[in-house]
């Protein structure tokens, strides 16, 4: 491809491309930015007052019971996995089979990643009663518990996801480090450090693509553990609703669902805010829009194998469940989880005139809705219908009613996920300069000069 | 675990010879020898004594001194030791008759008292059950099963709710990191969490943690049933079993086949007791193995409240 342009068209085309990929990085954003930044960080004040006042009363400030002892926290912790799984789709299997309308979405799908999984170490923590002895983990800790295998691969998920953000960057900060001599002192040392000696050598760009390509196939079965591992939390018990064997495949196939919308979002987001609608086109839009589809129907699958099959049967204990999700007191929630989640998009989607950013933006924001909501349809419901009775215990335990500092501690850690992922996108371009400029026919050498 | 024994026995008998008596009081808890000294007590009259762990030691007869509440002595890793370690050769199990019960609930203040929980806390719940729209209703108390198969223990991070080798499972609250998956596990909603302060922070109560009462309760962690693991250790039968007027529980040794009525105190064969009345565990499908037996309420000795019997009709419909 390099041999077609000459030195000075190849170079004009470098310029284009690096200038605006790094415009955003050093755009003065000003109120628009401030806003957000304002709006995450009075999200994060509420946060932590609720979090003193749960370290301060205990748990109970919530609204869980012994009926109903996982709720918002281990929902929102199932959602953050979900969400970063799609690092794992997007870098390790459309990459490997050599997919390249991905090269505008890669990075921001590795950020995406990044963000949730980081999270999802965290919000577990919000959840125990006593986070003072975290450290119990290590010290005594127990290999057949569940718990532990999904420690063990949320960490190394978060590890092998930082790795795949950080080794694509290497030549991009060393082109960044040449083109802006004159950005502040923190910035330049940051690049200096992470371009590690960067200067474009052949052996260089070999052992980037190796290190890549070698991590993109590890990522793959340490992707699929962390969600199977998160829903045997579930499915490694014996109650109603959680006792099923496909909670594994079950939960990946929703994972890329909750995932792709994430990316579809953050596309739309850059594409206006970054300003980069020549490389965020219409057709890498129309692209993720019929990946959702393929995902959705993956799902849409597994939730009918998932409803329908114990639905048929009406087995004793299965039946009070499946009767109260589809027509009882969490109708409501489950059929918006399916139809907006799921079913919809799926026909939506069909139609290439949807698949356009503004209709995608806003079908993208109901799976992310849905993705929630039906992660709370599963965690919550199940533990309300026990194999016994809940009596001798007051009203309140019959139902689930989340309470303010709950909400406001969900909130404030699905604020620090977008935090992170806003502050990664300023210190870093969103898409990645060196592999745009290789597909757009520039040299090695120009890129490197 | 007898090695452990046979070890901490030398040693305190080490200790007697060389005479640090303060110290030996301190490791095992016996403070009967506290004034004893080697050399003075060459020409005195001996006489042998055995030891809580089976061992018999020489003592001076004149110096010897009654003690009242040797468990009281215990610091916090004696009891987490022994606790954890169970009564060997036990095997414990329940019986309860369903046909004695009239839903007294003696058990179950009892067992709130001694725990000190909160009264929506139940480490032993009285049920009203009904299985089916036509069948009889009664009454069903149920605690921890103290399964074989545990649910519960397989799922803990840090091994703070353990099965010990007389069978009970018990949790350690000094470890216990409030996850909750234990609770998740559960499949007969056994578990209790302490979600706010709990009785004895409020009270300030500050005895050092004693595994087998599970007291002080502490906020962020895991209550369970412990078959009273304490009472157990003195030879008594538990709380709510030598709480119950009515003679619904008998409680024993499977190992020995025997088990003990709590309120009539007669003592029979388990395993005749369970053949003839034909006993059953609870949800056995699940494959956990239980070790608290039932025998069915049939000839029932109360009838049903029928106050009782309006609120399961209603809970029916839904």
């Amino acid at each position: 491809m390099s041999g077609m342009l000459n030195k000075e068209e190849s170079k004009s085309r470098f310029d284009k491309i690096a200038d605006d990929l790094i415009r955003p990085m050093t755009k003065n954003d000003g109120l628009s930015l401030q806003i957000w930044i304002f709006l995450l960080v009075t999200v994060l004040s509420l946060f932590g007052y609720a979090y003193f006042l749960q370290l301060r009363d205990g748990l109970g400030v919530t609204g869980l019971h012994d009926y109903a002892s996982w709720g918002m926290y281990i929902s929102n912790f199932v959602f953050f996995v979900a969400s970063s799984l799609v690092g794992m789709l997007i870098t390790a299997v459309l990459g490997l089979i050599g997919i390249k309308w991905i090269t505008p979405i890669a990075r921001i799908a590795e950020i995406v990643a990044v963000a949730f999984a980081m999270m999802a170490g965290l919000v577990i923590v919000f959840d125990m009663g006593r986070p003072d002895r975290l450290l119990n983990v290590f010290i005594y800790g127990r290999l057949q518990s569940p718990i532990v295998w999904d420690l063990t691969v949320v960490t190394s998920y978060t590890i092998i996801s930082l790795l795949l953000l950080i080794l694509p960057l290497i030549p991009d900060l060393a082109i960044i480090k040449r083109r802006l001599p004159n950005a502040p002192k923190w910035q330049l040392l940051l690049w200096n450090i992470l371009s590690f000696g960067f200067v474009g050598t052949p052996a260089q760009y070999k052992s980037i693509h190796k290190m890549v390509r070698v991590l993109s196939i590890l990522i793959v079965p340490v992707a699929l553990a962390i969600h199977t591992v998160t829903s045997w939390l579930f499915a490694s018990t014996l109650r109603h609703g959680w006792d099923s064997t496909i909670f594994g495949p079950y939960f990946v196939s929703g994972a890329f669902v909750a995932g792709v919308a994430w990316v579809i979002l953050a596309m739309y987001f850059f594409r206006h805010q970054y300003n980069l609608k020549a490389y965020l086109h219409d057709e890498v839009f129309d692209k993720v829009g019929k990946l959702l589809v393929l995902v959705s129907l993956v799902y849409l699958y597994f939730n009918i194998n998932e409803f329908l099959v114990p639905a048929y049967k009406m087995k004793a204990g299965d039946d009070h469940h499946i009767l109260t999700l589809f027509t009882g007191s969490w109708a409501g929630l489950f059929w918006f989880s399916q139809i907006f989640g799921n079913i919809l998009p799926i026909i939506l989607l069909l139609f290439k005139r949807m698949r356009k950013p503004g209709y995608m933006f806003t079908i993208a924001l109901l799976v992310i809705m849905g993705a929630w909501i039906k992660r709370y349809i599963i965690v919550v419901p199940t533990q309300l219908h026990p194999h016994l009775p809940i009596q001798n215990v007051p009203e309140a335990f019959h139902v689930y009613t989340p309470t303010g500092p709950e909400i406001a501690i969900t909130l404030g850690t699905i604020g620090m996920a977008i935090l992170i992922m806003t502050i990664l996108a300023k210190i870093f371009p969103v898409i990645s300069i060196w592999e745009t400029a290789e597909e757009a026919g520039v040299d090695h050498e120009t890129i490197n000069q | 675990m007898c090695d452990t024994k046979e070890n901490a026995g030398a040693s305190r008998l080490d200790f007697l010879k060389s005479g640090l008596l303060a110290g030996a009081a301190a490791v095992t808890g016996v403070n009967l020898l506290s004034s004893f000294t080697p050399i003075e007590t060459s020409s005195e009259q001996k006489v042998k004594v055995l030891t809580p762990d089976g061992h018999i030691v020489e003592v001076e007869e004149a110096k010897m001194v009654p003690v009242r509440e040797i468990k009281q002595e215990l610091g916090l890793t004696e009891l987490q030791q022994r606790g954890r370690e169970g009564i060997a050769g036990k095997h414990w199990v329940m019986v309860i008759d369903l046909a004695k019960c009239r839903n007294a609930r003696k058990c179950m203040e009892s067992c709130q008292n001694a725990h000190h929980l909160k009264p929506e806390q139940h480490h032993i719940n009285v049920l009203q059950m009904q299985d089916g729209e036509h069948t009889a209703p009664y009454y069903m108390p149920k605690p921890c099963m103290h399964c074989d198969n545990t649910p519960c223990t397989k799922v803990c991070p840090v091994d703070a709710t353990f099965k010990r080798q007389d069978g009970i499972v018990l949790i350690d609250n000094e470890r216990c990191i409030g996850c909750r998956f234990c609770v998740a596990a559960c499949p007969y909603s056994a578990r209790v969490f302490n979600w706010t302060e709990t009785l004895d922070e409020k009270n300030s109560y500050n005895a050092p943690y004693n595994i087998e009462l599970n007291v002080p309760q502490k906020k962020g962690t895991i209550s369970k049933c412990l078959f009273s693991a304490d009472r157990l250790r003195e030879n008594k039968l538990p709380y709510c079993v030598s709480a119950c007027p009515n003679g619904t529980y008998w409680f024993g040794d499977m190992n020995e086949d025997a088990v003990t009525n709590g309120t009539t105190g007669e003592t029979v064969r388990f395993s005749e007791l369970i053949e003839k009345n034909d006993a059953y565990t609870l949800l056995p499908e699940l494959g956990t193995k239980p070790n608290v037996y039932y025998l069915p309420a049939k000839d029932r000795q109360f009838p049903f409240d029928p106050e009782d019997k309006k609120k399961l009709n209603e809970s029916h419909k839904h």
